[in-house]
């Protein structure tokens, strides 16, 4: 099976569960069982071929030119955390299946787990960093999901929330040091990288890479001192915890430390940063396992404290700590997934974990008190079980191992660590089966069924086959032990045995066990003084910190973002000012290479009635009306300036935008005062004027600059106008740009566009069923007012106006190809004659006569420009292509159509309905109470009073 | 000779403009202001009609078309406010 597949199934897989639960528990589990079963059996189907020595590679180009390809391969080891992966994987769901409740949704807990799964997968056989990268996160998001599966359990939330941040930030971490570790190279495959050990470990920035990547090992790995967040993750359903603290999320940190081994070991940074902290970790988690009441706060322990060995046991360097490890990796992971379900048994029989409350359960479990001795004996290290074989490994080594200086530390720390591991395993043993039968269990204890005892039988299988018979082992424990140091050193000697002669190793065992069983003996006291101790609690100091630092981010963020919108123009053009003055001073321009256009007196006067207009703006700002009359004046030279620079295009829209842009303003002010109040004292707007000065004054001479040089690059503009026809079948440039050249641009605006006018009628119709209905509907006139509402003149005016101006608006519609005008324009066009109307007879009178709604109209431009882009699908090209031709209807001349054309009816009416929409609602909160609706047009109509008289 | 006309023309319209801006900003009633911008859109479509007839293009026509047509609409909407509060009632 394809390595592809491998990898996808457990995603796609991911969607069956969701569907199946509607068919039942049952259903949703084989469906489940099967997605996993078929990729661990195409995983199988290269097994030969892993033991023959060759390497499976897929390779897919994603984006090579950044060199993140989907290449995936297989080597030994890839191999050997793939099959513990999806084979604990299988027995983990048929636990699942039993252990899950009915209350709980088993559909939405296998999605997770299969996604998890995939993630797992991906991580083990990528062969490219930057995928490997993504699929790490991967892990980390699924496992917050399943951590956090029990979703009505705060202790369930907060453990998801916090395994999240640290292996999250453990992941951020890693993405810097793999960038470095790709740039040393130059190639993000994993194949080139493990390569290239000499010239890695001589770049200086190999210390930054390896703290990094060590940073998220760590992290991911539950390692001193970011292990917290591991036990706090087993307020998990117990499968979760089982399947991501044996065998798979926690041993992801592993698995990177020993894929990258080749390149980053050896080192004295690594030996000494990799020995200490696993040895920490491993004595640490040990002693705190060993107080711990709840099995499964225990067992997290325990399991930091394994992870913690393993870690030392890579960190030395030697190929024989890589065998060690190796194996343990694989005995770890067998006995400790079976006692996470024994201790789901226990949980699930008694109701409690809690071992104050249990003891003597051997008579009512016998099964169950089987299964537990022989995991945890194998936990604890005793012979005969495979956990014996590879402790003894680890002692072997730390007899040969020097840090510090000191050649005994290692060794001691080691026996140390051993004991307490020994001690808590008989704790874990002793103190639930052991002793005499209660009478008190909170519930009737009872050994469970097949379902559940099944697979932690089944892990008994090798637990006692490598135990007795571990040579059974050693061809695939070496091959792994080979792809992990890479051919970068000879493997040992040693071979995997029960019985190694009369060594230091075996009598630090014995300590180990003997210690192990007096320390236990004195549980009681040590208990009490464990209790009495201050110690620090991690989750404490995790809160405290994250509050910090949430409180730090909350307080520089309202230092620059207070909601005060001046603060944020001051800061924003401070900024641009001073990275555009670093950029003109350290950068070269071209300098001024083009002549002064003539000025003519024409120009000067508009130039200084613009001038005159803005600076009187700036001083009658505070009487708002006056402001409005004055943008007119600005527009108003503005569209006489783009049509002095010849930019009728752009002329049109200004005049048609402005018109808008004065009703839109004028609606606003409905709702404010005339005239707007002094806020700011007098130093505070000097300040404001010294900014806005220095923000106007490197605009205009970025302007100048510009205006003066040429261009620094190639102008687009060349190309545009010799295609405009060829290709898009128009002669106007800026309307062949907008409806082809960039018509997925104006696509995306259009739709854009109509989004804002829903949103704004949204907002509207929020205000109006909110309390502020009444407020605004009982507003006071703030002045009296005169005259009619719905004069005579105006009436009749606008009702004469709009046929032609609808007319102007076709037209502008259809020579907009090939001369100035096109959709946007003449939407624009045909909304103001709308609005006329509204103003002329009054809205209530222009709402009853209005017949589409105008999200309809939003709603067909944007389904219209949509289908003419899809309609060039059928003639085989790509969205939105053009075509053209000439068609000649008898009466009439020739003429051209182009597809362009369906395009810009799509912007017009896209147009003309967001125009309409956004202005109606204003209009709409407009209302007051106590206005009455005329139903005629016109208040006073010479031929109705004179009807009325007659009749 | 039209080039003559149109000097003077430009210079005729050109002073309109200057002028009625400046009725726009003495004021003294908000009226004045609005019939002043009301002077000044009708200046500039006289503007840019001047315009395109001194070079010579029809390009320009329809700026002035719609600044014709649409113009009306901002003085009608201003008036509106000022007189009745409320430019749609």
């Amino acid at each position: 099976m394809s390595l592809f597949i491998i990898v996808a199934l457990p995603f796609l897989g991911a969607l069956l569960p969701g569907l199946f639960i509607r068919a039942g528990r049952q259903a949703c589990f084989v469906a489940t069982f099967t997605v996993s079963a078929l990729a661990f059996i195409g995983l199988m189907t290269h097994l030969p071929a892993v033991l023959g020595g060759q390497v499976a590679t897929a390779r897919l180009d994603w984006l090579p030119d950044l060199g993140l390809n989907l290449n995936l391969f297989l080597d030994p080891l890839g191999f050997m955390f793939a099959a513990l992966i999806l084979g604990i994987g299988l027995l983990i769901i048929i636990y699942a299946r039993w252990y899950l409740s009915r209350d709980d949704n088993m559909g939405e807990f296998f999605s997770y787990l299969l996604l998890f799964q995939g993630a797992m997968v991906g991580i083990v056989l990528s062969d490219n960093i930057l995928m490997l990268l993504v699929f790490w996160e991967l892990t980390s998001l699924s496992s917050f999901l399943l951590i956090g599966f029990w979703k009505h359990l705060p202790a369930g939330r907060q453990g998801a929330r916090m395994a999240l941040t640290v292996t999250g930030m453990g992941g951020l971490a890693m993405i810097g040091g793999m960038l470095i570790l790709g740039q040393i190279v130059g190639s993000y495959d994993l194949t080139v990288i493990l390569e290239n050990r000499e010239l890695i470990q001589a770049s200086p920035l190999y210390l930054p890479a390896l703290l990094l990547i060590l940073t998220g090992c760590f992290t991911k790995s539950a390692q001193f001192p970011f292990h917290f967040w591991l036990p706090h993750a087993m307020s998990a359903p117990t499968p979760v915890s089982a399947y991501l603290h044996s065998a798979t999320m926690v041993k992801a940190g592993l698995f990177l430390m020993a894929r990258m081994w080749p390149v980053l070991s050896g080192t004295d940074v690594w030996v000494t940063l990799v020995c200490s902290v696993g040895l920490i970790t491993m004595v640490l988690g040990a002693f705190i396992a060993f107080f711990k009441n709840d099995l499964k706060a225990l067992l997290a322990f325990s399991t930091v404290s394994h992870l913690g060995l393993i870690c030392f046991l890579l960190g030395t360097g030697t190929t024989f700590g890589a065998m060690a490890a190796v194996f343990h990796i694989l005995n770890h992971a067998s006995f400790k997934a079976a006692l996470f379900m024994v201790a789901g048994i226990v949980d699930h029989g008694v109701h409690t974990r809690d071992m104050r409350k249990l003891g003597g359960l051997r008579h009512v479990m016998p099964l169950t008190f089987v299964l537990a001795t022989l995991a945890g004996l194998s936990m604890a290290g005793i012979p005969l079980l495979n956990g014996f074989i590879s402790k003894e490994m680890m002692l072997e080594e730390a007899v040969h191992t020097t840090l510090f200086g000191s050649p005994l530390l290692v060794a001691v720390v080691a026996t140390i660590g051993a004991l307490f591991s020994a001690a808590y395993s008989f704790r874990f043993i002793s103190h639930t089966f052991l002793g005499a039968e209660r009478d008190d269990y909170p519930a009737h204890p009872h050994d469970p069924k097949a379902g559940l005892w099944f697979s932690p039988a089944l892990l008994m299988i090798p637990v006692i086959a490598l135990g007795v018979a571990p040579f059974m082992a050693e061809p695939f424990v070496r091959l792994v032990t080979e792809a992990v140091v890479g051919g970068v050193a000879e493997l040992p000697e040693e071979h995997l045995a029960l019985w190694h002669g009369f060594k230091p190793a075996l009598f630090m065992s014995m300590i180990a066990v003997v210690g192990g069983l007096i320390w236990l003996a004195l549980f009681s006291p040590l208990s009490r003084m464990w209790e009495s101790a201050p110690r620090p609690e991690a989750k404490d100091i995790f809160d405290t910190l994250i509050k910090a630092l949430a409180n730090g981010a909350g307080r520089f963020s309202r230092t620059l973002h207070d909601g005060s919108f001046t603060r944020y123009a001051a800061i924003f053009t401070l900024a641009v000012v001073a990275v555009g003055t670093h950029a003109w001073s350290t950068g070269t321009a071209g300098g001024a290479t083009r002549d002064m256009l003539r000025v003519t007196p024409i120009a000067a006067m508009l130039w200084g009635m613009l001038i005159a207009a803005t600076c009187f703006l700036v001083f009658y700002h505070r009487n708002r009306l006056a402001v409005l009359i004055l943008m007119g004046i600005i527009g108003l030279i503005v569209s006489v300036s783009f049509n002095y620079f010849s930019a009728p295009d752009l002329a049109l829209t200004q005049i048609s935008v402005e018109v808008v842009t004065i009703i839109l303003l004028l609606l606003a002010l409905n709702f404010l005062p005339n005239r707007s109040p002094k806020e700011s004292t007098p130093i505070r707007r000097t300040r404001d004027a010294v900014i806005a000065l220095i923000g106007g004054a490197a605009v205009a001479g970025l302007v100048w600059t510009i205006l003066m040089s040429g261009f620094p690059l190639a102008s687009i503009s060349e190309y545009h106008l010799a295609n405009s026809y060829k290709g898009g079948g128009g002669d106007n440039v800026v309307n062949v740009i907008l409806v082809d050249f960039r018509g997925y641009d104006t696509f995306g605006e259009i739709i854009v566009l109509g989004i804002a006018a829903l949103v704004i009628y949204a907002l509207t119709e929020a205000l109006l069923n909110g309390p502020v209905r009444a407020k605004l509907l009982n507003r006071d006139f703030e002045e009296a007012r005169a005259g009619d509402a719905h004069p005579l003149m105006m009436v009749v005016l606008t009702r004469v106006m709009m046929p032609v101006v609808l007319m102007v608006g076709v037209y502008i519609f259809l020579r907009g190809h090939n001369e100035p005008g096109g959709g946007f324009v003449a939407g624009l066009v045909v909304a103001i004659a709308v609005v006329m109307q509204y103003m002329a007879s009054g809205f209530a009178w222009a709402e009853k006569r209005q017949r589409y709604p105008y999200h309809g109209i939003i709603g067909a431009g944007v389904l219209c420009a949509g289908l003419t882009g899809i309609g060039s699908w059928f003639a085989g090209e790509p969205f939105l292509t053009s075509a053209f031709g000439y068609f000649r209807i008898p009466p009439m001349q020739e003429f051209e159509l182009a597809t362009a054309m369906g395009f810009d009816l799509g912007v017009f009416l896209s147009v003309v309905g967001a125009v309409m929409l956004l202005l109606e609602s204003f209009f709409r909160l407009g209302r007051r109470a106590g206005t009455e609706d005329s139903e005629y047009a016109i208040d006073i109509d010479p031929s109705r009073t004179s009807t009325a008289e007659e009749g | 000779m039209i080039a003559t006309a149109l000097y003077i023309a430009v210079g005729t319209v050109g002073l309109a403009q200057v002028l009625a801006m400046v009725r726009l900003l003495r004021g003294p009633h908000v009226g004045d202001r609005i019939l002043a911008l009301d002077t000044m859109v009708i200046n500039a479509i006289a503007l840019i009609i001047l315009a395109g007839m001194s070079l010579g293009t029809q390009m320009y026509f329809e700026s002035a078309m719609i600044i014709a047509m649409l113009g009306f609409v901002s003085t009608v909407a201003l008036c509106r406010f000022v007189l009745r509060g409320d430019i749609t009632e």
